[in-house]
C-alpha cells in the first residue's frame, strides 16, 4: 500500500521557554517491508536539527533552539509504500542482540499478576502461545483513552484492565518477557479504515521467535501488523521509542497538542479521478 | 591467626616484624606512653574542624557522621607493591578491553569466555552504548580495586569498581593528617607521594578528551548535589583538581556540545568526570524523572564531542556475576596468566554450586549481585542462625541474584584499641587511572579497617575506619 502520513505535535507553552532540546523518533527506515519514498521533518521556527542513529536502529532527530519559544510545532510529513509480510519484520542489520530485550524496564516491569496471566499460556508452542497471549490482552484491557497516562506501568494497566494502545504494548512486552521470549515495543502508525484523522501514534509489540526473527503484534486490536502498519521506532518500552521526549528551560504551562493524519494514498488518488 | 601486616604469622606484636614495618617499631619503642592516644584524638579534633564526613544510608541516628581513622599506617614494601601494581594495571586494561568488545564486536561473548545472557540480560549492559566507542577509546578512566591478603604472597582482588569508585579523598586527606601529625617519622621512612594523584589525574582526564577540544581541554566534576554521601570528595576532588564542581543545572547541550553556564555566559565542557550514576545521566535517554542530569548528554556524547568519566555502561565490568569470569576475561584479552588472583566463586546461577552454597551457608560470604557497600550480605561465620535461615529462603527463590566465597581470613594491621595496638582486619583500594597514554595506579590507597576485634566488614557504612597506606620506595 502506499500510505501518506501528516503528523505534527505542537508544544505550547503559558510562559515562554528559553531554551528547548528534544529528541525526535518520527522517521521511518525503509526495508523490504517498507519503502519510505519521501520524509522530511520541519519546524515553524528557527531550531536545528541534528540526525542521528541509535543503537536499536532508529533514526533520531536531536532538535536545538534557543530563542524565546511560546509555541513549538515540529511536523513530519511523506509517504512509505508498505507490503504485508503476515507480521514478520523482515531482517534488518541488528545492532542489539535478542537477549538484551529480555530485561525489565521500570514500565514493563513484572508482577504477580503478569506472571500468572503469562503462565496460562505456557504449555503452547511459541508462536501459538503468543497469539494466545495478544488474544487475551486484547480481552481483558479495554481500549478507553484518558485512564492512563504514559508514566502507568505494565503491571498497574492490566490490574486497571483499561489503557490505550501503549499499555497494551507494554502488557505484552512484560508477559512476552516473563515467557523468557524476547519482546520490543514499537511506535508507528496504523492506517485505518474508519478515518484518517486520528488523535495519537499508534504502538505494537514485537517477539522474538527463534525461526521467524521478530513478529509483530498488535494487542491493542487483536491482530498482527499488515501493510497497514508502518513501523517508526523501537525500543524497549515507550520511552526508547516515544516520538518526542524534551526538556525546556524557563517554560511554564507546557501543552501537547496532536494532529495526525495516516491516508490511503493510491485511494485518494483515484478519489480525485473519480 | 591471620596474616599480619606488621608481624607476618608470630601471635603477638613484638619480636618479629616484617622488613617495612620496622621503622615503625623502633618509632614506637622510642615514643613516650600515650602518645598516639593523643595524637589520635587530635587527628578526630583536626577532621571534625574540617567537616569531612560521611553520610551513612539507613542511619537515622546522624545523617553525617566522622568515619573513625587509624593513625597506625599501613605499610607496603617496594617490592610488594610492584607485584600489585603489575597486577592492578594488567586487570584494568584487560577490563578496557572487555569494555570495548562487549560494546563492539563482541568476541568474548562469542568464544564463549563470558555467557552472552549474563552479559546482554544483565542490568548494568547499557544498551544505548552498543556500537559506540567513547572518545579515546577508554572506557574505565579511574578504577577502584578491593583487595585483600591472606599471607605473604596471597593478595585477591574482592570487586573490580569501574563506575564512580569513591574513597580517593580519604587517601589524600588521611595523608594529610598524617604528615601534620608525624613528621619525625615521614623523615626517617622512604614514603611515596600520594599529593601527585591530583595531577595524575588531571592529565589522565586531559589525555581522554575529544581531539577537536585542543591542547586545554575544560573539564568538569559532575555532583548529584551536597545530599549525596560522597558530596565531600566530589568538592575535594574539584578543587585539588582545579575545576569547576557542578550540578546538572549548571550545564546544558546545545548542537551537539556540552556547555556550562558562567558569568561571562556559556562555556564548552570537553571532560565531565561524573559521580552520577548511569541512570540518572540523561532524563531525554535514561530516567525521565531524573533531575540530576543534562537533558541531550547522551546526544553530546555520542556525537563524539564530550568525555565521560567513567563512560557509560562500565557497570557491567564489576558487576559481582561478571567478577567470576575476571581471570577467563584477562586470559582471553591480554594473552596472559591473571597476576592478582579472583577469590574463588560459587555462582548460584549454576545448580550444583547453589546446592554446594546451601549446605555450607555458615561458612561462606553471599552476596547479592547487585549489591555494594557490605548491604544485603551474610557472612556465615558471623550471622546468628535465624539470618542464616532468612538468607537460605532469599537464596532458594533468587539463587541468580546470588554469589558465594570462602570466608577468606583477611589480613590483620596493627591498630590502636584502647592505647594498645591490636591485630585488625583490613583491606584496601587503590586508585587506578587510564588514558590512551596508558595505566597508572596511585601509590597508595584507601585502606579500610574492621574496627570491631575479630569483625571482617570493613565497609564504613558498617563501622569500619580507615588508615593511610604507605607504599614505600625501597
Amino acid at each position: 500500500m502506499r500510505i501518506q502520513i501528516d503528523y505534527a505535535t505542537t508544544y505550547a507553552y503559558d510562559r515562554a521557554a528559553r531554551f528547548i532540546i528534544q529528541t525526535l523518533r518520527l522517521t521511518p527506515r525503509s526495508s523490504e517491508a517498507q519503502q519510505v519514498r519521501h520524509w522530511q521533518v520541519e519546524t515553524d521556527i528557527d531550531s536545528r536539527l541534528h540526525r542521528s542513529e541509535d543503537a536499536f536502529g532508529n533514526v533520531v532527530h536531536t532538535l536545538y533552539t534557543e530563542q524565546p519559544t511560546q509555541s513549538l510545532t515540529v511536523r513530519v510529513s511523506g509517504e512509505v509504500i508498505t507490503s504485508d509480510t503476515a507480521g514478520v519484520v523482515p531482517p534488518d542489520q541488528e545492532t542489539l542482540s535478542p537477549l538484551v530485550f529480555l530485561r525489565d524496564t521500570h514500565l514493563t516491569k513484572r508482577d504477580r499478576l503478569i506472571s500468572v496471566f503469562a503462565s496460562e499460556f505456557s504449555a503452547h508452542p511459541p508462536l501459538d502461545r503468543l497469539h494466545r497471549l495478544m488474544a487475551a490482552i486484547h480481552g481483558s484491557v479495554a481500549f478507553e483513552v484518558g485512564v492512563t497516562t504514559p508514566t502507568h506501568t505494565a503491571a498497574e494497566v492490566l490490574a486497571l484492565g483499561r489503557g490505550v494502545c501503549q499499555d497494551h504494548a507494554h502488557v505484552f512486552i512484560a508477559c512476552a518477557r516473563q515467557m523468557g521470549v524476547p519482546a520490543r515495543y514499537v511506535s508507528g502508525h496504523l492506517l485505518r479504515r474508519d478515518t484518517a484523522d486520528q488523535e495519537a501514534a499508534h504502538a505494537w509489540a514485537e517477539a522474538w521467535l527463534e525461526d521467524l526473527g521478530w513478529v509483530g503484534f498488535d494487542p491493542a486490536n487483536g491482530v498482527c501488523p499488515t501493510d497497514r502498519y508502518v513501523r517508526i521506532a523501537t525500543g524497549l518500552d515507550y520511552l526508547g521509542a516515544a516520538p518526542v521526549r524534551g526538556a525546556s528551560y524557563g517554560g511554564g504551562g507546557e501543552r501537547l497538542a496532536v494532529r495526525l493524519s495516516v491516508r490511503d494514498a493510491d485511494m485518494q488518488q483515484s478519489q480525485q479521478q473519480a | 591467626m591471620a596474616f599480619d601486616e606488621m608481624s607476618g604469622d608470630a601471635t603477638a606484636y613484638g619480636a618479629d616484624v616484617r622488613e617495612s614495618y620496622r621503622g615503625l617499631a623502633r618509632w614506637l619503642a622510642d615514643a613516650p606512653d600515650g602518645l598516639l592516644q593523643s595524637r589520635s584524638r587530635q587527628a578526630e579534633l583536626f577532621f571534625r574542624r574540617m567537616g569531612i564526613t560521611f553520610a551513612v544510608y539507613g542511619d537515622a541516628e546522624s545523617s553525617e557522621r566522622l568515619i573513625p581513622f587509624d593513625v597506625v599506617p599501613r605499610i607496603i614494601g617496594a617490592a610488594e607493591w610492584a607485584g600489585l601494581e603489575a597486577g592492578l594495571v594488567q586487570r584494568v586494561n584487560a577490563i578496557n578491553l572487555f569494555l570495548a568488545d562487549v560494546y563492539g564486536r563482541q568476541e568474548c561473548l562469542k568464544a564463549g569466555v563470558v555467557p552472552a545472557e549474563l552479559i546482554l540480560t544483565n542490568p548494568h549492559y547499557v544498551p544505548e552504548m552498543q556500537g559506540r566507542r567513547p572518545p579515546r577509546g577508554v572506557w574505565v578512566q579511574i578504577a577502584g580495586v578491593d583487595l585483600v591478603r591472606t599471607g605473604e604472597d596471597g593478595f585477591y582482588v574482592l570487586e573490580d569498581n569501574c563506575r564512580t569508585p569513591s574513597g580517593v579523598s580519604y587517601m589524600l586527606e588521611n595523608r594529610e593528617m598524617m604528615m601534620r601529625l608525624f613528621p619525625d617519622l615521614f623523615a626517617d621512612y622512604p614514603v611515596r607521594p600520594v599529593e601527585t594523584y591530583a595531577d595524575m589525574l588531571l592529565a589522565s582526564l586531559r589525555a581522554c578528551a575529544p581531539e577537536a577540544a585542543g591542547a586545554d581541554p575544560t573539564i568538569v566534576v559532575l555532583t548529584p548535589g551536597p545530599f549525596n554521601s560522597a558530596y565531600y570528595e566530589h568538592s575535594f576532588l574539584a578543587d585539588k583538581l582545579g575545576v569547576d564542581l557542578v550540578e546538572g543545572r549548571d550545564l546544558f547541550v546545545d548542537d551537539g556540545k556540552v556547555f556550562m553556564r558562567t558569568t561571562q555566559g556559556r562555556q564548552q565542557v570537553d571532560v565531565v568526570y561524573r559521580r552520577i550514576d548511569d541512570d540518572f545521566l540523561d532524563p531525554l535517554t535514561f530516567r525521565p524523572d531524573s533531575a540530576l542530569g543534562v537533558p541531550g548528554l547522551m546526544a553530546a556524547y555520542q556525537e563524539g564531542s564530550v568525555t565521560l568519566a567513567n563512560a557509560v555502561g562500565t557497570g557491567v565490568a564489576d558487576d559481582k556475576a561478571v567478577y567470576t569470569y575476571m581471570p577467563e576475561i584477562i586470559r582471553f584479552f591480554t594473552g596472559e596468566e591473571p597476576i592478582l588472583k579472583n577469590v574463588p566463586t560459587w555462582r548460584c546461577r549454576e545448580p550444583e554450586a547453589l546446592k554446594h552454597v546451601l549446605a555450607n551457608l555458615q561458612d561462606l560470604v553471599v552476596k547479592e549481585v547487585g549489591g555494594s557497600g557490605g548491604y544485603g550480605m551474610l557472612v556465615g561465620p558471623a550471622a546468628s542462625k535465624a539470618e542464616v535461615e532468612a538468607f537460605r529462603k532469599r537464596l532458594i527463590n533468587d539463587p541468580d541474584d546470588f554469589i558465594a566465597q570462602p570466608t577468606l581470613e583477611l589480613s590483620t594491621a596493627p591498630t590502636l584499641d584502647k592505647g594498645e595496638l591490636a591485630p585488625r582486619h583490613v583491606d584496601l583500594r587503590p586508585f587506578v587511572l587510564s588514558s590512551p597514554e596508558g595505566v597508572k595506579v596511585a601509590p597508595g590507597g584507601l585502606t579500610r579497617v574492621a574496627l570491631k576485634p575479630g569483625s571482617l566488614v570493613v565497609n564504613s557504612s558498617q563501622g569500619g575506619g580507615t588508615k593511610d597506606t604507605w607504599v614505600l620506595d625501597v
